[in-house]
């Protein structure tokens, strides 16, 4: 049990998947102008990511290291992750519209989705258990949101300061996204 | 197109370069970037890998429905970033074993598919590949240089093939390494003033 707390705590603060492991960074930019659509981003990925987490998982033990067909690694992981995606957007409309419209066009984004390709790449280089997998995936999607939250409300304000001429909108941002990282630079000794 | 092929290419050195232009494919950009060599290893990458997509969905653009054309681009990319892994495995596997998940990940870099998409889906052959090698170019000396920088500042020195070309303190004794630089953070800020660096100049 305490390994999984490890785990958990390591995935969602030491190595934040947006400020420590760099993935998934476009949409980090893309969509946390407002903290809506933050919002919104943040659970499709939490979504998305436990599946295709689990799935690549089942995918890469049972079909590609049985039949010794690694080096298409890269083609099935995607192939997996994007007909996921338009698995879980059909079924969405059809059986949970609410929730449908919550996510709006989140979902079909998450494909070119780094952090989602990277999680699952991660979970099968670092050998993780069926149960590991998992859990890891869940906590990486949760320190994605946090991340991704933590900042929509830090740029939010950032609207409503004057900004000099050229670093204003992504520039300022990014060092912004800087400073973020470095708060979370001082969990590093943690574990 | 009235554009020339001269014209295509040399649009993605300067007035699309990506990342400063073209917001896109950001995740390399601030991952690799800590050593000029792995920054320019990671733009020769994707410069392949753009080349040989553009040139393959130009050449499939009146096969491809348009309905399932992001499904078959993701397919073309992710066959040409395979062999991209496959040969830096077998020719320089101390640069691979250094970029590590980030060339799988060029799969999911929106520089690649916005190509395919914005560009060669719309046009011949050659303003596709001419397109495809001026943003691949333009990636890499955006990475270059920030790869330059970051190393210079963070580490204090430039290397080239795992000789170090320039030492900082060589010019300057009492250099001292700024650590932050090479981090995370510094991936971020780095790269925010070097937009508004771009920014700054590009007004004018």
């Amino acid at each position: 049990m305490g390994d999984y707390i490890v785990l958990i705590i390591s995935c969602i603060f030491i190595n934040n998947i947006l400020l420590a492991q760099y993935l998934g960074n476009c949409p980090f930019l893309g969509t946390s102008k407002k903290m809506e659509t933050a919002v919104g981003m943040a659970f499709a990925v939490v979504f998305v990511l436990v599946m295709a987490g689990v799935i690549t998982w089942v995918v890469n033990q049972y079909v590609l290291t049985r039949f010794g067909l690694e080096y298409l690694r890269t083609i099935a992981f995607i192939l997996v992750i994007a007909s996921l995606v338009q698995f879980v957007e059909m079924f969405l409309k059809k059986s949970i519209p609410a929730l449908y419209a919550g996510l709006g066009i989140f979902l079909p984004l998450i494909t070119t989705n780094c952090a989602v390709m990277g999680v699952c790449l991660i979970n099968v280089n670092e050998e993780y258990t069926f149960v590991q997998a998992i859990v890891s995936s869940f906590a990486y999607a949760i320190g994605f949101g946090l991340a991704l939250i933590l900042f929509a409300g830090v740029r939010e304000r950032i609207m409503l300061a004057r900004v000099p001429k050229p670093l204003e909108d992504t520039s300022i941002g990014l060092v912004t996204a800087g400073i973020l990282s470095l708060t979370f630079f001082a969990f590093k000794g943690m574990v | 197109m009235a554009k020339s092929l001269a014209q295509e290419f040399a649009k993605g050195l300067w007035e699309e370069i990506p990342p400063f232009r073209l917001v896109l494919g950001l995740c390399p950009i601030l991952a690799v970037t800590k050593t000029v060599e792995n920054g320019v290893g990671m733009g020769l990458a994707t410069t392949f890998v753009l080349l040989g997509s553009n040139l393959f969905v130009s050449l499939l653009r009146k096969v491809i429905p348009a309905k399932v054309r992001i499904a078959c681009f993701i397919i073309i990319i992710a066959t040409f970033v395979t062999v991209v892994e496959l040969v830096m495995q077998a020719y320089a596997y101390p640069l691979f074993l250094k970029l590590g998940i980030f060339i799988p990940l060029i799969v999911v870099n929106c520089i690649v598919l916005g190509r395919s998409e914005a560009f060669a889906y719309k046009n011949g052959v050659l303003p596709s590949l001419a397109d495809g090698l001026g943003i691949g170019i333009g990636f890499t000396i955006s990475l270059g240089a920030l790869g330059g920088v970051r190393e210079l500042l963070g580490s204090g020195t430039l290397t080239f093939w795992e000789k170090p070309a320039f030492v900082m303190t060589d010019i300057a004794p009492a250099f001292q390494p700024f650590q932050f630089m090479v981090e995370a953070p510094g991936a971020f800020v780095g790269l925010g003033l070097m937009l508004c660096l771009m920014n700054l100049v590009g007004s004018k």
